[in-house]
Formats: C-alpha cells, sequence, structure tokens
C-alpha cells in the first residue's frame, strides 16, 4: 500500500491479506533474506481510522537490513494471519498483542493471555482503557 | 509426572513457573508462564512526559538498568534529530559497559552456586560489589539511577572516577581470572554444563533469540558491531562467539565478554575528551544554597560569573561541565541551576521544559532503536504524536525470546538440568514481563 522511509529506517505498510505473502517473501528471497522477526507489537491510535496497526521489525542478518512492515486494522475486523509457522519467535509475541490490544491471529496453536492472568477482563494497552482501573485479584482455582 | 516448578522457588531468580512433564528424571514437555512481575511500564509511559519514563526505564533490567536507561535516551534522540556531545557519548559507553560486567557477574555467579560452587558467588559479588560502587560514585544511587537524560546524562563523573574505575577493573580482572581457575576447568562444572541446554544456530534465530545465548551458538551478531551506536566504531574489541550452544559455551562467552567490556571502558577512559574546565577562572566561589536563595530574593546581579562549588553528581551540575554532558538544545536540555535563578531567560528555559503541555516534544513520527543489552538486543519502538508524551512506548525484552524458546531446550535434558540452564538464560523478570 505504501513505502516510505523515516529517519533511515525503511517501513513498508501493508493490507492485512498480504502479510503472509510477503513475509514468505521477505524471508526466502536471497537478496533479503530477513531471518530475524525481532519485534512484533501494535499500536492503538484510538480516534484514527483504522484504530490498530500492528508492527513487525525483521532484521536480515547477512545484509544487516532492518524493515519495519506495519499492517493496519479497523474494528470490528481485528484478526490478522499469524506468522508462527514461518518464526517460532511470533508465538509470544502474537500473544502478547492479543493480551494486550485484543488482536487476535488465525491459525496460532495456543492463542491466550501471557501476561496477565486468564481471568482479566479488557485489553490493557487499548487507549480507551483507564489506566486507574481496577480488577479483583484472582486467588488459586481450587 | 506433571511438576510445578515455582513461581516461587529459590532457583528462580525472579518470579516464574515451569509447568515440567516428567518421564522418570527426563523432561518430555515444558510450558512456561511469565507475567508475574508485570507492572505496566507501557501504559504508565504514556501517561508521562518523556522525562518521566526513566525512571520506568531502571527498573526493566534491574541489574544493568543503565542500558535501558541509555537505550531510551537514544530512541527519543533519534526521533529529534539530537546529537550529543562527545563526552557524553564516551560516559554512556563506560556505564553501559560497567553495567554489562555487572549483569554477567551475577548471572555467572548465580548459576555456579546453583551447581554447588558457593565460593564463585561470593567472589563474583564482591566485584560486582566495586563496580556498583563505581555506579553509585556517578549517578547517586545503585539500582534506581535514573541516570540518563533526553540529549544527555545527569551529571559529569566525579573527581577522581579514571583512578577508581582503572582500580576497580584491574580487581575485576583478577576476580576473572580466579573464577577461570575454579571453573573453566573443574570436572564437575565441565560434566553438569556440558551438552546440556543446547539450541541450534538455526532455532536460536527462528525465535529471535540474540546476546550471548545466540553468540555461543557460532552466530557473529552484536548490534555494537553490526549498527555501531555511539563511540563504539572507534574503539577495539571482539565479539567473542562459541560453537555448541550449551550450558558451557554460554559461559565461556560471558566469561570472555566481561574481558571485552574491560577493554572497551580502559581505552575509553584514555580516549574521553575533557569537557569544558572553567568558565570563568577569576570567578569567586559561591555557596550553592546562598545562590539559590541571593537568586529568589531577585539579587542576581553577578551571580553569573561566580563559579558555584556543587559536586558534579547528586546535588546539582556544575555549570562549567554542562556543555560537555548535555546536547546543545534548548528543546530538550535542562539550563544550570544557576541560569535558572540568575536570569530570566534560563528559568523561562526551565518552564518551558519542565510544565505539563510544554515540555520535551519530538515531532511525529516514530523510531525504533536498538543497542546491545547485557542479554542481547534491546529496542525502544517509539511512538510521537507531537505532544509532550509518547503515544507509545515498546520494549523489545532481550530475554523474551530466549524464555519462549526455553520450552523446547528444556526437553530432553534431566529434571536437575533445569536449573543451570534457566540460569544461563539469565531472565530477569522486571524486562520480560515489563
Amino acid at each position: 500500500m505504501e513505502l516510505h522511509q523515516q529517519l533511515g529506517q525503511d517501513t513498508v505498510i501493508i493490507s492485512k491479506s498480504a502479510l503472509v505473502p510477503l513475509a514468505g517473501f521477505l524471508k526466502e528471497e536471497p537478496t533479503l533474506q530477513y531471518d530475524f522477526l525481532m519485534d512484533l507489537t501494535a499500536v492503538d491510535y484510538f480516534k484514527r481510522k483504522p484504530r490498530f496497526e500492528v508492527v513487525y521489525h525483521f532484521l536480515s542478518l547477512q545484509h544487516l537490513f532492518r524493515i519495519r512492515v506495519k499492517v493496519p486494522l479497523s474494528e470490528p475486523d481485528t484478526e490478522l494471519d499469524s506468522l508462527v509457522s514461518i518464526w517460532p519467535s511470533a508465538n509470544w509475541y502474537e500473544r502478547e498483542v492479543y493480551d494486550m490490544f485484543g488482536i487476535r491471529f488465525a491459525g496460532h496453536p495456543d492463542l491466550k493471555r501471557i501476561l496477565m492472568y486468564p481471568e482479566f477482563e479488557g485489553h490493557p494497552l487499548r487507549k480507551d482503557y483507564p489506566i486507574d482501573k481496577r480488577q479483583p485479584r484472582v486467588g488459586p482455582k481450587d | 509426572m506433571l511438576l510445578n516448578v515455582g513461581p516461587s522457588h529459590p532457583a528462580t531468580h525472579g518470579v516464574i513457573q515451569i509447568k515440567v512433564e516428567l518421564d522418570g528424571e527426563i523432561v518430555r514437555k515444558a510450558e512456561i508462564e511469565i507475567g508475574y512481575l508485570h507492572r505496566a511500564f507501557e501504559k504508565h509511559s504514556e501517561t508521562g512526559t518523556y522525562t518521566q519514563c526513566f525512571p520506568f526505564t531502571d527498573r526493566l533490567n534491574y541489574v544493568s538498568p543503565l542500558i535501558s536507561n541509555f537505550a531510551f535516551a537514544a530512541g527519543v534522540e533519534k526521533l529529534m534529530g539530537l546529537t550529543i556531545p562527545e563526552r557524553c557519548s564516551y560516559i554512556r559507553v563506560i556505564m553501559s559497559e560497567i553495567s554489562r560486567i555487572t549483569d554477567h557477574l551475577t548471572c555467572v555467579g548465580a548459576s555456579a552456586m546453583e551447581l554447588g560452587a558457593f565460593s564463585v558467588f561470593l567472589y563474583m559479588i564482591k566485584a560486582r560489589e566495586w563496580l556498583y560502587e563505581l555506579v553509585e560514585s556517578v549517578t547517586g544511587a545503585r539500582l534506581t539511577i535514573s541516570y540518563g537524560r533526553i540529549g544527555g546524562v545527569k551529571a559529569d563523573f566525579p573527581e577522581g572516577f579514571d583512578q577508581q574505575c582503572r582500580t576497580a577493573l584491574e580487581k575485576t580482572r583478577e576476580v576473572l581470572e580466579e573464577v577461570h581457575g575454579l571453573l573453566s576447568g573443574n570436572r564437575i562444572f565441565y560434566d553438569r554444563t556440558r551438552g546440556v541446554g543446547i539450541i541450534s544456530a538455526k532455532d536460536a534465530i527462528g525465535y529471535g533469540i540474540t546476546g550471548p545465548f545466540l553468540r555461543s551458538t557460532g552466530v557473529n551478531y552484536d548490534v555494537r558491531k553490526a549498527f555501531p551506536y555511539l563511540v563504539y566504531d572507534r574503539l577495539d574489541f571482539d565479539i567473542p562467539c562459541g560453537e555448541d550452544g550449551d550450558n558451557y559455551s554460554r559461559y565461556l562467552v560471558r566469561m570472555e565478554e566481561m574481558e571485552q567490556s574491560i577493554r572497551i571502558i580502559e581505552q575509553a577512559l584514555d580516549q574521553i575528551p575533557e569537557g569544558p574546565t572553567n568558565v570563568d577562572p577569576e570567578g569567586k566561589t559561591i555557596d550553592p544554597d546562598l545562590m539559590a536563595d541571593l537568586g529568589k530574593f531577585g539579587k542576581t546581579a553577578g551571580l553569573l560569573q561566580n563559579e558555584v562549588l556543587i559536586q558534579p553528581t547528586l546535588q546539582g551540575s556544575e555549570k562549567r561541565y554542562h556543555e560537555g554532558i548535555s546536547a546543545d538544545s534548548k528543546t530538550v536540555s535542562l539550563p544550570p541551576k544557576e541560569q535558572v535563578y540568575s536570569s530570566i531567560e534560563g528559568l523561562m528555559n526551565h518552564f518551558k521544559i519542565i510544565m505539563l503541555g510544554h515540555g520535551i516534544c519530538p515531532p511525529q513520527g516514530e523510531v525504533y532503536c536498538p543497542v546491545e543489552g547485557a542479554n542481547g538486543e534491546l529496542g525502544f519502538y517509539i511512538v510521537s504524536d507531537g505532544t509532550d508524551r509518547p503515544w507509545r512506548v515498546r520494549s523489545h525484552p532481550p530475554c523474551f525470546p530466549i524464555m519462549a524458546a526455553l520450552e523446547k531446550i528444556l526437553v530432553g535434558d534431566q529434571m536437575a538440568d533445569i536449573v543451570p540452564t534457566f540460569g544461563s538464560v539469565n531472565m530477569i523478570a522486571g524486562e520480560l514481563d515489563r
């Protein structure tokens, strides 16, 4: 959709259907070889449309390139394809994004909360989650 | 048999739970639960100003907090297009490397202790203490240092730091030699760590592991060499690499990295340029409290000409040190207190940076700024919307991917090997759970 460079860092903005093909291309293409999925996170722009952006940072060890791939997502369709089959590192990162933002990843083997506890309600890094909100402590199950 | 290790277990330094499925003594499956130390770092950062994020970054990696401090500062500086003074870059390099040594000392010492080598732990903590004393003399605190500033550092080195630092490093070097003699050829240590907790280079890359853990598998990737920042390109050092990716290689890599860090610090101490030494050689000296009082009563005539006698650390900063350690930009660097109390320009400058809604406002945009933390690549992804508060701060913690891979590494090893393998990860819960 868009390609730009800011502060010497390359950014690609793509639509969600292009994510898996692009990720495969970045990894396999011999002149690129992005073998590291260094970071995966999301940003909630709240009043902007589309509301969410899922941000991937890739690193190529061979060529020492870095690239940032962003996938905009708008509510209510906040589901994205999982990259676990290509990079195992995506497993925990995607769980964290799900935990913090409520963005679901289709094809993830075990999509559950990672930092918060299972009984926690809401997704804390969304901008409409109040910073001072308290939730009851939950004891052991039995 | 299903067994819980943790969340509160003496050998898990930090709160973490490992659920293991055992077949006799062999681990068949491991599942790791994290999040016990989640303190909403990223959410909190969004509510404060950029400067207010520094205390939070101290508490990410609490064994080497200086590195996270400087990493965050570097991210914001990149976003604003600031260049920091030469002397400040050297200060950051020296302090980062001291932190790296303390981090590795803790890791190696603790894993050795868990294997029964208690004296190694005591020797290493002794060495760490000398380094913490250095950190304390510079920053005023051992752990919650908050020493980084956007565009600089809080204060310059104290008098005599150079000599103190060299002595401490020399003593640390002796401790490292001692530990080499105690551990490297030790039959028990060797048998317990060799061939245990193996990960292949391909798996390590797939899991996104960086730092000593990746280098122990033979992959030569270090942010300091691959993407040089600060003044690392002017310093001569090697990146130690292992071959086997087991606990023993990781131990050797860490030991060698400490040697290299000592080399870096010694070179940096030789090269560090002097800051501006004196503003007004003929000015009288004045007590800082008196100066502040005079300034508050409006008696400001002649104050600027006086040289104030404050230690460059702890209590404040002397004007003459400022140029060397803070960026030359009025939008980010606080003016010296002498100017705040004695001139209207200084007071306005101070006001503009401190007051809510003014502050440090990077332009709209986003940046990912990686540095080499003690455990691997530590990156801050900062999104700015042009106001004085960050829209989003994301820290990429180096031990997060390692913990994800640990579920796989543990499988096939014995129950008793969980502890040394987990020790070699050097998990820092503050950074892992944020």
